[in-house]
C-alpha cells in the first residue's frame, strides 16, 4: 500500500474509533432520520403519491447528512487537534479523504436503518434509489467535508455550514429524486456519478487551501 | 535555519505580530519572551507552518516532518490512549522502529503505567507530558515550543530540563516562556516582544 493510501486507511481508522469509543455522530444521525421519516408518515396524507414520500426520503438523507457534517470535525475543533494532523508530514488532501471516507461509514449506517424504515412506513424501494442513495452519499460526503472544514475556524460555523452546503447540494437533490421518480433513471445516476468525480477531485485538490490559516 | 524579515501577521484588524526580523542558526537555541498577546504562540505558528504571514518574509529550512510543535492545546485526541495517540502519529510521521520508541518515551516522561488510559482522564500536566512525547516522537531538527513548561510538575519539569539540556547544541530550538530563566543557560539568541 503506498504511503498516501496507508495514511487514509490510518485516519479513516482513527476516526471509527473515535466514533466507537465517543458515539457522537451514528445515534445522533439514527435517531434524526427515523424521527424524520415518523413525522413524515403522519404529516402526509394516507393518499399521498409515492413521488412526494420519495422527496421526503431525499429531505430527510439531505438534512441527515448535514448533522452528520456538522459532527465530522468536533474532535478537531474541541482539541484542536486539526493542528495536529496539519502538522504531520501527510498530504492534507489525506485528511480530507479520510474524513469524507469515515463520514460516509456514518451516513451508511443511518441510512441502513433509514431504508428499511422508509420501506415500513411508505413503500419498497427500487434498485435505482438505492443507487442514487450510494451515489450521492459520495456527493454529499466530498462537498460537505470541505465545506465543514471550512465553516471549522468560524465562530458562526452552525449557520455557515447549511448555508455554504445546502446550495452545493442541490444538484444532489435533483440527481437523486430524478433516479428515483424518472422512468430513466439511469441518466441520473449518471448525472450523479458526474458530480460526484468533479466535486471529489475540487474538494481533494482544495483542501490544503482550506485549511490554512 | 530560520530567517524572518519584517514578518506581520493580522487577524482582521488586530495586528498579532508586527516587524519582527531575525535569524536563527541551525542548533541555536531561540528563546522569547514577552507578555501575554505579544505574539509569541503567532511567531510560533507561523514557523510551524500553521499560519501563513500577511507581511514580510519568513523562511524556515525544515520540511514537516523535521518539526516537532507543542502549543497551547497538547494536540492529542482525548477519546485515545496515550499509547494509541503516540502509535498514530508514529505512523504518519514514519517513525522507524516507533513502538519502541513510544514505549521509551512513554517511560521517559512517566507516563508508561497510564499508556492505556485514554487522555481525556489524564491531568493537564500529565497532558503536557504527552503532548512532549508527541512533539519529539519523530526526533525532530527543529523543535518550536510554545510555554513548554505550562502545567508541568516538579518531576516533569526536571524531565524536560534535562531533555532540553541533551539535546541543545544538536537541535534547533524556539521556545517561547513566561519562565526565562529555566532556560536562559540554553539561548543562543533572544527575542523580546514588548
Amino acid at each position: 500500500m503506498s504511503g498516501y493510501l496507508r495514511d487514509v486507511a490510518l485516519l479513516t481508522r482513527k476516526d471509527v474509533l473515535l466514533e466507537l469509543r465517543a458515539r457522537d455522530a451514528v445515534p445522533a444521525l439514527l435517531l434524526f432520520v427515523v424521527s424524520a421519516l415518523v413525522v413524515f408518515h403522519f404529516a402526509l396524507p394516507a393518499d399521498a403519491a409515492e413521488l412526494a414520500a420519495k422527496g421526503m426520503l431525499w429531505v430527510a438523507i439531505l438534512f441527515t447528512a448535514l448533522l452528520g457534517l456538522g459532527r465530522a470535525f468536533q474532535a478537531e475543533r474541541q482539541q484542536s487537534m486539526l493542528d495536529g494532523l496539519l502538522l504531520a508530514p501527510c498530504d492534507r488532501s489525506a485528511i480530507w479523504l479520510a474524513k469524507t471516507l469515515a463520514t460516509i461509514v456514518f451516513l451508511g449506517v443511518a441510512e441502513l436503518v433509514a431504508l428499511p424504515a422508509f420501506a415500513l412506513f411508505f413503500s419498497a424501494l427500487d434498485w435505482e434509489t438505492v443507487a442514487g442513495i450510494a451515489l450521492a452519499n459520495l456527493g454529499i460526503c466530498a462537498v460537505g467535508t470541505l465545506v465543514a472544514a471550512m465553516a471549522l475556524a468560524s465562530r458562526a460555523r452552525e449557520l455557515l455550514l447549511p448555508l455554504l452546503f445546502l446550495p452545493l447540494a442541490i444538484p444532489i437533490v435533483v440527481g437523486g429524486v430524478g433516479a428515483s421518480v424518472a422512468d430513466d433513471g439511469g441518466r441520473y445516476l449518471g448525472f450523479l456519478a458526474l458530480y460526484d468525480a468533479v466535486f471529489a477531485i475540487i474538494s481533494w485538490a482544495s483542501f490544503e487551501y482550506v485549511v490554512t490559516e | 535555519m530560520i530567517s524572518a524579515r519584517r514578518l506581520g501577521k493580522r487577524f482582521g484588524r488586530k495586528r498579532a505580530l508586527d516587524r519582527v526580523s531575525f535569524d536563527l542558526a541551525k542548533d541555536g537555541f531561540l528563546l522569547v519572551t514577552g507578555a501575554n498577546g505579544s505574539g509569541k504562540t503567532t511567531l510560533l505558528r507561523l514557523c510551524a507552518g500553521l499560519a501563513a504571514a500577511t507581511s514580510g518574509e519568513l523562511e524556515v529550512r525544515a520540511r514537516r516532518e523535521e518539526i516537532g510543535y507543542v502549543g497551547h492545546e497538547p494536540l492529542v485526541y482525548r477519546e485515545l490512549t496515550a499509547l494509541e495517540n503516540l502509535t498514530l502519529f508514529a505512523r504518519l510521521y514514519r517513525v522507524p522502529a516507533g513502538e519502541a520508541r513510544v514505549g521509551m518515551l512513554l517511560e521517559r516522561f512517566g507516563l508508561w503505567e497510564e499508556r492505556g488510559s485514554r487522555a481525556g482522564d489524564f491531568s493537564r500536566g500529565m497532558l503536557q507530558r504527552l503532548a512532549l512525547c508527541r512533539a519529539l516522537l519523530h526526533d525532530p531538527e527543529l523543535l518550536l515550543l510554545d510555554e513548554p513548561y505550562n502545567a508541568l510538575d516538579a518531576r516533569g519539569a526536571e524531565v524536560l530540563d534535562r531533555e532540553l539540556k541533551d539535546l541543545a547544541g544538536a537541535r534547533t530550538f524556539v521556545v517561547a516562556t513566561h519562565d526565562p530563566d529555566r532556560v536562559s543557560a540554553l539561548a543562543t539568541a533572544r527575542l523580546a516582544f514588548a
